[in-house]
C-alpha cells in the first residue's frame, strides 16, 4: 500500500468477517492502526464503523478473520482475559454511556476505584485533572441527565482516559454537536494525542474536521477498508471512495451548520 | 408435517433457553461468592425493592387481611365459632396468601423496574461500557440487584402476614365485636413455627430469588431498543407472575404445607 | 449510586423491622420451641394421646416447663410419652400427666399436676398416673353410663 504509515502497529485487522444474522458487515476487512497516531474511520451509514470499534473492544466477534490488540488477539480470549486487555483501552460511546445512577464525578472515578488501590483523596486528584483538562472543573456533582451533549461527550471522554490507556476508541463523538464543540474535542483529541501519544481511533461523519486531525484515514465501503493519509484518501483514484467526500463536503457547505451526523439520534 | 417441526423448533429453542438461563444464574452465582462484594450497591438496590414497595406491601396487606376479617366472621358466625377468626385469618394468610400475594406485588413493582432499569442500560451502551472498563455488568449490576431481591421478599412477607392480621383485628374486634384477646390468642395458637412460618419464609426465599433472576434475566438479554425495554418489562410481570403460581403449587405439595 | 447515609438509615431501618416482625411472627405467634434448660426426662404412658406431637409443650399449672421428646408404642401398645422438663423441677412421685387442649381448637399439651407425696421424682422415671386425651365419644360414653371421673390409669 502507498503512504502507509511507517510505526508499529498496535491495532491489527485480518482477514475479519463479520455478519449479523444475514447482513455481511465485513467480508475480509484487512486493516492497521499504527502507535501513537489519530486514525479517522469514516463511511456510509451502515458501514460498519460502529461495528469496527466493537469488534476492537472485544464487544462482537467476527465469524472468521483475527484482530490483534497489543499484541493480542481479541477474537480468541474469553470474556476474562478480555478484560485483562481492555485495561489498555478506553472508550468513548457515541452517547457518552455514563451510568445514569451515578454523578459524573462518580462516572470518572469509576475506573479508578475498581482496578486502582488510589486513596480516596488521590482518585480526587485523579478526577479533578481529568475533569479540567476536558474543560468540566465543575461538573463533577451533576448527573449525566443535566449534561448537554457535548459535555457529556466530553465526561465520557475524561472516564475513558483516567486511568491512562493506550488506546482510545470514540464511536462518533462530533454527531450532533454544534461547530464550538467539535473544534473543542478535536483540540482534546490532537492534544490527547500529541502530549501523552495515545492511539486514538476515532470514527466519524465529519468530514473537515476528520481531514485536519487524521494522521491516517480508514474509508469502509463494501466491508472491506482503504486506508492511507487523509490526503491520498481524499484524492483516491477509486470514484467510490472520492465520491464519498465529494458528496459529503457538498452536504456540508449547503447546510450552515455542520457535524450533522445521519446516524446518532437518541434512542 | 409443519407443525411437528414448529414443535420441535419450540422444544429445542425452549431448552436453549433454559441454558441460557442456568449459565446466567451460574454466573450470578459465581460473582456472588468472589470480592467485590458491592455491598454499597446491595444496600442501594435494597431500598429500591425494599423501602419502595412497603407502601403497597402494607396497604394491601391491611387490606387483604380486613377482607379475610369480614368473610371469616360471616361464614363462622353461623357456627357461633367467632372467636376463631383470628385462626382463619391466620392460617389462610401464613401459608398461601401472604408470601403468594407479596411477591406478586413485588413483581409488578420492583421486578417490572428493575427489568426496565437494566434493558434501558443496555439500549443506552452503560452496560458495554462497563464492559469496557473491564467491569462485569454481571457483578455489577445484576448481583447487588438479584440479590436484593432475594432479601427483600421475606421481609416484606413479614410485613404483608402482620398488616394483614392487623387489617383482620380492626374489621373483626374494632368493627364486628369479636373480642381481642380472643382474637389474638386464636391467631398465635394455630400457627405454628415450624410448619407455617418456617413455611411461608422457604416460600418468600424462593419466590424472592425467581423474581431477582427473571427480572434482571429479561432486562439483561432485552433487545437494544424501546420496545425491548417494553417487552423486558411485561415479559418479567408475566413470566414472575407464572412462576410464582407455578412454583406455590410444587412447594406447598412437597412440603405438605 | 450516589452514597448516602440517609439512604442507608432507611434501608437499615427497614430490614431491622423486617426481622423484627420475622421474629414476632415465629416467636410470639408461631410458638417456636421451648428453649428451656431442660434436664429432667420423665415418662408417661397413655392410651390414647389424641393429637399430641413432638415438642408439645409440657406445663404445670398452665406454665410451660419443658416439652414432649418422642412418642411411641410400648409392648402393650399404648403410647410411651417422653417429656424433657427443667432440672430443678420438683415433682412428687404421685404427680399425674393429662392431655389437654389449649383453648377450643388449640394443639395439645401435656399438663402436669404435682401430687402430694415427700418423695420427688427423678430422672428416668415413670408418672404412674396418666389421664389420656379426651374424646368425644368417651365423654359422651361417660355420660351415658355415669361413671365416676377419676384421675387414674384406665
Amino acid at each position: 500500500m502507498d503512504g502507509v504509515i511507517e510505526t508499529e502497529a498496535r491495532v491489527q485487522l485480518e482477514g475479519v468477517h463479520l455478519s449479523f444474522g444475514v447482513r455481511p458487515v465485513f467480508r475480509g476487512l484487512d486493516v492497521s492502526f499504527p502507535r501513537g497516531r489519530i486514525s479517522v474511520i469514516l463511511g456510509g451509514s451502515g458501514s460498519g464503523k460502529s461495528t469496527l470499534l466493537r469488534a476492537i473492544g472485544g464487544l462482537v466477534r467476527p465469524q472468521r478473520g483475527s484482530v490483534r490488540v497489543a499484541g493480542e488477539d481479541v477474537t480468541r480470549l474469553p470474556e476474562r482475559e478480555l478484560f485483562r486487555v481492555r485495561e489498555r483501552i478506553g472508550m468513548l460511546f457515541q452517547h457518552g454511556a455514563l451510568l445514569d445512577a451515578m454523578s459524573v464525578y462518580e462516572n470518572v472515578a469509576l475506573p479508578l476505584r475498581e482496578h486502582t488501590r488510589l486513596s480516596e483523596s488521590d482518585i480526587a486528584a485523579e478526577v479533578e485533572r481529568r475533569l479540567a483538562a476536558v474543560g468540566l472543573p465543575d461538573a463533577g456533582r451533576l448527573r449525566p441527565r443535566e449534561l448537554s451533549g457535548g459535555m457529556l461527550r466530553r465526561a465520557a471522554l475524561a472516564r475513558a482516559i483516567v486511568t491512562d490507556p493506550e488506546i482510545v476508541l470514540c464511536d462518533e463523538p462530533f454527531s450532533g454537536l454544534d461547530p464550538i464543540n467539535v473544534r473543542r474535542i478535536e483540540k482534546l483529541f490532537t492534544d490527547l494525542n500529541r502530549q501523552l501519544g495515545i492511539s486514538l481511533l476515532v470514527t466519524s461523519h465529519h468530514i473537515p474536521s476528520s481531514l485536519r486531525m487524521a494522521d491516517q484515514i480508514v474509508f469502509l465501503h463494501d466491508g472491506v477498508a482503504e486506508a492511507g493519509p487523509p490526503k491520498e484518501i481524499r484524492y483516491h483514484p477509486d470514484p467510490r471512495v472520492a465520491g464519498f467526500f465529494a458528496a459529503e463536503l457538498d452536504a456540508d457547505a449547503a447546510t450552515s451548520e455542520d457535524g450533522q451526523g445521519e446516524e446518532g439520534t437518541r434512542p | 408435517m409443519n407443525a411437528i417441526r414448529d414443535l420441535g423448533f419450540r422444544t429445542v429453542s425452549l431448552v436453549a433457553h433454559l441454558g441460557r438461563v442456568t449459565a446466567f444464574v451460574g454466573e450470578i452465582g459465581r460473582s456472588t461468592v468472589a470480592p467485590p462484594w458491592r455491598f454499597r450497591r446491595f444496600v442501594a438496590e435494597l431500598y429500591d425493592v425494599g423501602v419502595l414497595s412497603l407502601a403497597i406491601v402494607c396497604l394491601s396487606g391491611a387490606t387483604v387481611g380486613a377482607v379475610l376479617g369480614l368473610q371469616g366472621y360471616v361464614t363462622l358466625s353461623r357456627f357461633g365459632a367467632e372467636g376463631s377468626l383470628g385462626a382463619v385469618v391466620g392460617l389462610s394468610l401464613v401459608r398461601e396468601l401472604a408470601p403468594v400475594l407479596t411477591a406478586l406485588l413485588v413483581t409488578g413493582r420492583a421486578g417490572s423496574a428493575m427489568a426496565a432499569e437494566i434493558a434501558s442500560m443496555v439500549t443506552t451502551e452503560q452496560l458495554d461500557g462497563l464492559r469496557m472498563m473491564s467491569v462485569d455488568p454481571v457483578d455489577f449490576v445484576v448481583k447487588p440487584k438479584a440479590l436484593a431481591m432475594l432479601c427483600a421478599m421475606p421481609l416484606l412477607n413479614g410485613l404483608f402476614i402482620v398488616f394483614a392480621l392487623f387489617g383482620g383485628y380492626l374489621v373483626g374486634v374494632e368493627l364486628l365485636g369479636v373480642d381481642g384477646g380472643t382474637y389474638v390468642s386464636s391467631v398465635e395458637q394455630s400457627i405454628n413455627f415450624e410448619d407455617d412460618i418456617l413455611g411461608t419464609l422457604l416460600k418468600s426465599v424462593i419466590f424472592g430469588a425467581l423474581v431477582g433472576i427473571i427480572a434482571t434475566y429479561r432486562g439483561y438479554t432485552s433487545e437494544p431498543t424501546s420496545a425491548g425495554v417494553s417487552a423486558a418489562t411485561t415479559g418479567t410481570v408475566v413470566t414472575g407472575s407464572v412462576s410464582i403460581l407455578l412454583f406455590d403449587y410444587v412447594i406447598t405439595a412437597l412440603w405438605g404445607v | 449510586m450516589q452514597p448516602s447515609p440517609l439512604r442507608d438509615l432507611i434501608v437499615g431501618t427497614f430490614v431491622a423491622l423486617g426481622l423484627a416482625t420475622l421474629a414476632y411472627l415465629s416467636i410470639q405467634v408461631g410458638g417456636i420451641s421451648y428453649a428451656g434448660r431442660g434436664g429432667l426426662v420423665l415418662y408417661a404412658t397413655f392410651d390414647e394421646i389424641g393429637g399430641l406431637k413432638p415438642r408439645a409443650p409440657v406445663a404445670v399449672a398452665g406454665v410451660t416447663v419443658g416439652q414432649v421428646r418422642s412418642i411411641e408404642l410400648d409392648d402393650l401398645l399404648r403410647a410411651r410419652v417422653t417429656l424433657e422438663v427443667d432440672e430443678g423441677l420438683e415433682l412428687p412421685i404421685d404427680s399425674s400427666a393429662g392431655i389437654r387442649t389449649q383453648g377450643l381448637l388449640g394443639d395439645q399439651f401435656v399438663a402436669l399436676e404435682p401430687g402430694g407425696d415427700d418423695v420427688l421424682l427423678t430422672n428416668g422415671e415413670e408418672l404412674e398416673f396418666t389421664e389420656s386425651a379426651l374424646s368425644i365419644e368417651r365423654l359422651i360414653g361417660r355420660f351415658v353410663h355415669d361413671s365416676g371421673i377419676d384421675a387414674g390409669t384406665e
